[in-house]
């Protein structure tokens, strides 16, 4: 052993693996999608970076108010003169169509995300970009199907969907939201988040190459400016937006009074429950992928960890070697496991959490690891000792953060994983399947992984609770999300 | 022989019990003719909040429960309520000021709604619910599941809706295991107080279903703002200011059901209205 095993205890080094950019070609400049065309933003435009290494990527156009208009009055058109009237095969066709383009540029796809968003290549390539091509396989299967959505007969679309996206997974969160929409026979704008907006902007081209009547589908770049100008305006019908609570409150206060229909997907702050009797490195594997999994960056994230007092040492210390193992660094390289953090606003905010967390009495301990020179990073790290009062165990931190609880019997782990205003998600480790399906009835929670973590699926409902939100994507509840029944006045 | 009646005493329903509002307000409610009816209570802020309390309490309970007891616990207030026809028949009359028979077929009105709803109880989930084929070796299941504590506005002097109004808001609330806060129609409260009578004589736990009269737009803010609200159907509230009360419900990201003119229909969707589908995955072994 002594010969391969280096002095610094790793047992291997990995020589640097980088996924070639060249199959990526990014234009210098981006205009918004509008009717089927790229036009100029009359806002001011903005730059898209990469979070890994601070360059830029490209100029982005921000969409005005009037820019938004524009979007929305081809959205309303094509809605009434093309898409609304195509026979729902034909809708699928089109969605088959994207399905397959996705497939065919998906290694460009990846790449433009690792690039803009700072994930590391194996989850933009193996995760993000397989599920956005599934997310339109699904949902065009959907198309000539609506009679069994759950809405009775001749169910109808809509009209405009104004869809909001964050940075975290861009390109799939844009697929959860496009897909079932035109499905079901509505147009859209979309909006992608301020520093993310590269991936939508190339599904525009694959729109154009799908021959997707102008006007369906629809991409305004810019910031929150932009988002809420597309939410209060007057011809949208439905609204659906992904990202904070805070910004979903504003949401559901600016529709009041509306005829809008709403599904917002917000925060979590998700308990991670391991029982004694849990197959314990598993578990470890699933607390990693529960809350390491891109960044942290996920709402529905293993943020805390409820552990059993009598196996909390064991877990911890093999969650320590585990996390030891894991490498940061550039997200495009192949054997990168930890990427960037999206931006330098949400590395302050990462870095302000965990300092109030050291400051609240908690024990904090990060994975060992070389930061890069340029760009935003954060070490994996655990805070042990957290109580339940602790800001680290209320509050959305989004970013490679665990903060571990114990807890004796089941009935407290179910307390505290519910003492939250969150529900967006939780999980629950045992080899006990009475006892999972007991506590998967007791959690309030949108969503619960039995002896998994961070598992999603086109055919699988998912969203919150409490404050984290309403309505469903994916799966059929996705597709109801997007329709109104036929009887209805 | 003549005998000189006894008016009943119309008071709040609140966890079970009847008390009067605890800040000694009342209003004076007439029949459709003016005539005097009664002094039902005004319900006050801390009314309110004590309804909340009750709801809130009587979730676990009510939502734990088999889907086949809430259907049979539904099912009976259907038997009573029909059992107490003459009461009924005569409150809604008088307040209506329509026929015994106008009457009388509201009273049955409201009884099929409580056997619709009741039968709902143990099949909704199937209709909602879903197993889903997701590509990997995982049991995935989705089921709805209940919201929590449901605030509710009743029609308000919707024609022909003095009982089954209220009927037609609570019932449908009911049948996942939410508990209700209801507000009563403000000028013709009695029926529905008379039905928290039956209520708290049909097995529904105590809690479960709370009734509050007195003034809808001074009551609904309070539960619109309840942190401890989980949603507000505010089908009755088309006369209120109820942009703001959705506005308020949003701190706090309420479901929200926005008025609707007259009567409900009966429906699944205000069964659905209520509910939260949960999905579970359930690792398979690799065998």
């Amino acid at each position: 052993m002594k010969d391969i095993e280096p002095a610094d205890g790793r047992f291997l080094e990995y020589a640097p693996a980088p996924e070639s950019t060249s199959i990526l070609k990014v234009r210098t400049d981006y205009g918004l999608f509008i009717d089927g065309e790229w036009v100029q933003g009359r806002g001011k435009s903005f730059t898209t970076i990469s979070p890994s290494s601070e360059k830029k990527i490209a100029t982005i156009a921000s969409a005005s108010d009037a820019d938004v208009d524009a979007a929305v009055a081809a959205a309303r058109r094509a809605y009434e003169k093309s898409w609304a009237k195509l026979s729902g095969s034909d809708r699928g066709k089109y969605l088959f169509r994207i399905a397959r383009l996705v497939q065919e540029r998906a290694r460009e796809l990846a790449v433009a995300e690792s690039l803009d968003n700072g994930k590391p290549i194996k989850e933009s390539r193996d995760v993000d970009v397989p599920l956005v091509a599934a997310w339109f396989f699904y949902y065009a299967g959907w198309a000539d199907k609506l009679d069994y959505a759950g809405l009775g007969a001749n169910p109808r679309p809509l009209g405009v969907a104004a869809q909001i996206i964050p940075w975290n997974f861009p390109l799939l969160m844009l697929a959860w939201k496009i897909a079932p929409a035109l499905a079901a026979g509505n147009t859209v704008v979309l909006k992608p988040a301020e520093t993310t907006p590269l991936t939508a902007l190339l599904f525009a081209e694959i729109v154009q190459q799908a021959g997707l009547p102008r006007g369906v589908v629809n991409i305004v770049t810019g910031a929150g400016d932009t988002g809420a100008a597309l939410v209060r305006h007057p011809d949208v019908d439905k609204v659906a937006f992904t990202g904070s609570t805070a910004v979903g409150r504003e949401i559901a206060k600016t529709v009041a009074g509306t005829h809008k229909k709403v599904t917002l997907e917000l925060g979590g702050k998700a308990a991670n429950i391991v029982f004694d009797d849990a197959p314990i490195d598993q578990a470890v594997e699933g607390i990693v992928n529960g809350i390491f999994f891109n960044q942290g960056h996920v709402c529905c994230a293993g943020s805390r960890l409820l552990v059993q007092e009598n196996v909390h040492d064991e877990v911890i210390d093999r969650l320590k070697r585990r996390l030891s193992t894991l490498r940061l660094g550039d997200p495009l390289d192949k054997n990168t496991d930890i990427g960037a953090i999206n931006s330098a606003e949400q590395l302050e905010r990462i870095r302000t959490l965990s300092d109030i967390g050291e400051r609240e009495g908690a024990e904090r301990w990060s994975a060992p690891c070389e930061i890069p020179e340029n760009g935003f990073w954060f070490a994996p790290t655990i805070f042990t000792g957290v109580e339940t009062s602790s800001t680290i165990a209320r509050e959305e931190i989004f970013g490679p953060v665990l903060s571990v609880l114990t807890f004796r019997t089941p009935a407290e782990a179910i307390a505290k994983a519910n003492n939250t205003p969150y529900g967006l998600s939780a999980g629950i480790w045992t080899d006990k399947g009475s006892k999972i399906l007991a506590m998967a009835d007791r959690l309030r929670a949108g969503v619960i992984w039995a002896n998994t973590f961070n598992r999603f699926d086109p055919a699988s409902p998912f969203g919150g609770y409490k404050e984290s939100g309403y309505g469903r994507e994916g799966g059929r509840h996705g597709l109801g999300a997007y329709l109104k029944s036929g009887a209805s006045k | 022989m003549s005998h000189l009646t006894i008016p009943k005493t119309y008071k709040l329903y609140i966890g079970g019990a009847f008390p009067r509002s605890e800040s000694g307000r009342s209003y004076e409610v007439v029949s459709g003719k003016g005539a005097f009816l009664a002094n039902a209570a005004k319900a006050s802020r801390k009314d309110a909040r004590d309804a909340v309390v009750a709801a809130r309490a009587a979730v676990s309970g009510w939502s734990g429960a088999t889907a086949y007891n809430r259907g049979q616990v539904l099912y009976r207030v259907a038997e009573l309520l029909d059992g107490r026809r003459a009461q009924f028949v005569d409150e809604i009359s008088s307040a209506e000021g329509v026929s015994a028979s106008a009457a009388g077929a509201q009273v049955d009105e409201a009884v099929d709604t409580w056997v619709w709803y009741a039968g709902w109880c143990d099949k909704f989930a199937q209709v909602a619910g879903a197993g889903n084929p997701v590509a990997g070796p995982y049991f995935n299941l989705s089921v709805p599941e209940p919201t929590g504590v449901v605030a509710t506005v009743a029609p308000q002097g919707a024609k022909g809706g003095s009982l089954l109004g209220i009927v037609r808001t609570i019932a449908p609330a009911l049948v996942a295991g939410n508990t209700v806060v209801a507000i009563a129609d403000e000028a013709r409260p009695l029926s529905a107080i008379s039905l928290g009578e039956v209520l708290a004589t049909s097995d529904v736990p105590g809690g479960v279903v709370n009734i509050l009269t007195g003034s809808p737009a001074e009551i609904a803010p309070w539960l619109a703002s309840h942190a401890d609200v989980n949603a507000l159907d505010l089908t009755g509230a088309g006369g209120l200011d109820w942009v703001e009360l959705e506005v308020s419900g949003a701190d706090t990201l309420k479901r929200i059901v926005r008025p609707e003119p007259g009567i409900p229909d009966r429906a699944l969707g205000r069964i659905l209205g209520f509910v939260e589908t949960k999905t579970v995955w359930h690792t398979k072994a690799l065998i």
